[in-house]
């Protein structure tokens, strides 16, 4: 049956594929030049010269830290609340068969496969109705509500290929439930629920939509850099945040890729 | 686990070995009451307070505004549907659905040879290159890939330097003379919107592609060649259909996510709205949540129909 014999790519393919993913990479790559340019007023390319400079003058600034403070605290709880919800979830849904079983993967995946504007939206007047004041809170409970779903797929693509056998072997061995869930489940499950955990914490970082309808007056970093997408006022601060966060993106997403290259199914494409 | 004592017990008996044996031997007997547990939580969260919040937002639709106090009017009626259906808010949502569309079709252009090359050709080093090559844009920040589109397309960006250095700028200012998709620039333009939009989708499009294009049998290309087929009618008669669940499934997300957009439109693009735009104007400054109630409406319905067509299609077997 085996007749894939390394046959080459079509020249036209090959040059196809490489300008789609140039067109890709590019845009994020300038990103990182310009954060290195003298120019100060306009986005003139080329840069007319080069300098660390504006570095300096972001790392200066206290609005662009306490954003970054903020997005961090509310990516963390955000994160934490998501893996007990979808841990749970997942769990509840691979050991057992019960009625709704299927409504409830459909719940979890809504909150993201509705536009995000509509799951904003009906927070915000959610919480209008119910005279509940906006603050950090209510920006948790709006990414906590979308983060689910990742760590719900990293979790339940785990939990399928964890044998039912092992856990009943350290039964019959005389574990208790919270023993076999100590010693037995959780090392089995535990890198898909960091990935999971990273990818939650990515997108929770980066969320604007749902972030701009249910904050107040707090700013997250990307309502700040939405703040200057519109209005802009220092663009080469702008510059220089976008690049780093950027780079701040990428790590969480490398390593949940290793984290879970080897499973069946890699972190990350269901975003 | 290694008292020998506990060995014998097993899961069996739950006589006075400690709380966290009787309770683990209760859910063991009744194995509704942990999975009662275990769904409390989720479901009080997303059950109660997401859907409890969709629902309510649902039924703001149905009721009204009035013109002259600009207060709520908390009576059953279908005015506010009335008022979405006029000729203006009509444009808004045709604007919208022609946009998701094109969006859609170019990222299925743009993304096919990057996924059959991944699928097909690239092995080892180059398959993981490909794979994080899509994985990085896909998660890399939203709004800084907006900005970065922001700086490409100014009036003093990459672009327009690199028409100036190739002596094409007569070509670009011909395209911008054209009505509809042309524009004072670029970056004010519906050509400027839609490549924003097809940038910041084109990874959704290509992940699930590239799952439906490697679950086609490498043999199956090569036999309709040896009946004689050329690479198009290949291309045509074999592998489109078998990759077309992974299309859809593709579809799906830049179709969805392009619907209820409204900050790229904001940024880059023509002043006229677009749904999402539309949504947030009429909570926000107008004050009129039952007509932006109504409003949100619309993408829920369109992709109702959207993954009912998908469905039947087979899409959801390649996501």
């Amino acid at each position: 049956m085996r007749s894939d014999h390394e046959t080459r790519a079509p020249m036209a393919l090959k040059i196809a594929a490489a300008c789609g993913l140039l067109f890709m990479h590019v845009p994020i790559l300038l990103i990182f030049v310009y954060a290195f340019t003298t120019e100060d007023k306009t986005f003139q390319w080329p840069p007319p010269g080069y300098t660390l400079k504006w570095f300096a003058v972001a790392w200066n600034r206290p609005d662009v830290w306490s954003a970054l403070q903020l997005s961090l605290k509310v990516a963390s709880i955000s994160t934490i609340v998501a893996m007990v919800l979808g841990t749970l979830c997942a769990a509840a849904v691979s050991r057992s068969k019960f009625f709704g079983r299927e409504a409830i993967s459909l719940l979890v995946i809504l909150p993201i496969a509705l536009p995000g504007i509509i799951t904003g939206i009906a927070l915000r007047s959610a919480f209008n109705i119910a005279d509940i004041p906006f603050s950090v809170w209510t920006i948790v409970l709006g990414h906590a509500t979308f983060c689910v779903v990742v760590v719900y797929n990293n979790a339940v693509a785990r939990f399928r290929r964890l044998s039912g056998s092992l856990v009943e072997a350290s039964m019959d061995l005389g574990a208790n439930g919270f023993q076999t869930f100590r010693h037995v489940v959780l090392p089995n499950i535990a890198t898909s629920l960091l990935a999971g955990g990273m990818l939650a914490f990515a997108l929770s970082f980066d969320e604007v939509i749902v972030t701009t309808l249910t904050a107040g007056q707090q700013a997250t970093l990307p309502i700040w850099m939405l703040e200057e997408l519109v209005r802009p006022r220092q663009r080469p601060v702008t510059n220089v945040v976008a690049m780093i966060v950027v780079l701040v993106t990428f790590l969480p997403i490398l390593a949940a890729y290793y984290l879970t290259r080897d499973g069946d199914q890699v972190a990350g494409q269901g975003k | 686990m290694n008292n020998s004592a506990n060995d014998r017990r097993g899961a069996v008996t739950s006589a006075g070995y400690g709380l966290a044996g009787q309770i683990s031997d209760l859910f063991w007997r009744k194995p509704f009451i942990l999975l009662l547990l275990m769904l409390t939580p989720p479901l009080l969260w997303l059950g109660v307070v997401y859907i409890g919040s969709l629902l309510a937002l649902l039924a703001q639709s149905f009721f009204s505004i009035d013109e002259f106090s600009g207060l709520i009017n908390y009576q059953l009626t279908l005015k506010t549907y009335a008022e979405l259906l006029i000729p203006a808010n009509l444009d808004i949502i045709l604007r919208t659905v022609s946009m998701a569309a094109i969006v859609t079709l170019a990222s299925v252009i743009v993304a096919f040879p990057v996924a059959f090359y991944a699928a097909r050709y690239a092995r080892g080093r180059w398959k993981a290159l490909f794979y994080l090559g899509v994985m990085l844009p896909l998660w890399s920040s939203y709004l800084v890939k907006i900005y970065a589109w922001k700086l490409i397309l100014a009036k003093e960006g990459i672009l327009n330097w690199f028409f100036e250095l190739t002596h094409l700028k007569w070509l670009l200012d011909a395209y911008l003379a054209i009505p509809l998709i042309g524009g004072n620039s670029l970056s004010v333009s519906y050509t400027g919107t839609f490549l924003v939009f097809l940038y910041v989708w084109l990874p959704f499009m290509v992940l699930p592609m590239q799952a439906a294009l490697e679950r086609v049998p490498a043999n199956f290309l090569e036999a309709s060649s040896d009946l004689g087929a050329t690479p198009w009618q290949t291309f045509r008669n074999v592998l489109l259909p078998l990759a077309l669940p992974g299309v859809i499934a593709g579809s799906i997300f830049t179709f969805s996510l392009t619907l209820g957009d409204y900050i790229i439109p904001q940024i880059i693009g023509s002043s006229r709205l677009f749904i999402g735009q539309a949504v947030y104007s009429h909570q926000g400054t107008a004050g009129n949540i039952p007509l932006a109630a109504a409003f949100t409406v619309v993408p829920v319905v369109i992709m109702g129909f959207y993954l009912w067509m998908a469905k039947r299609k087979g899409a959801f077997d390649a996501l």
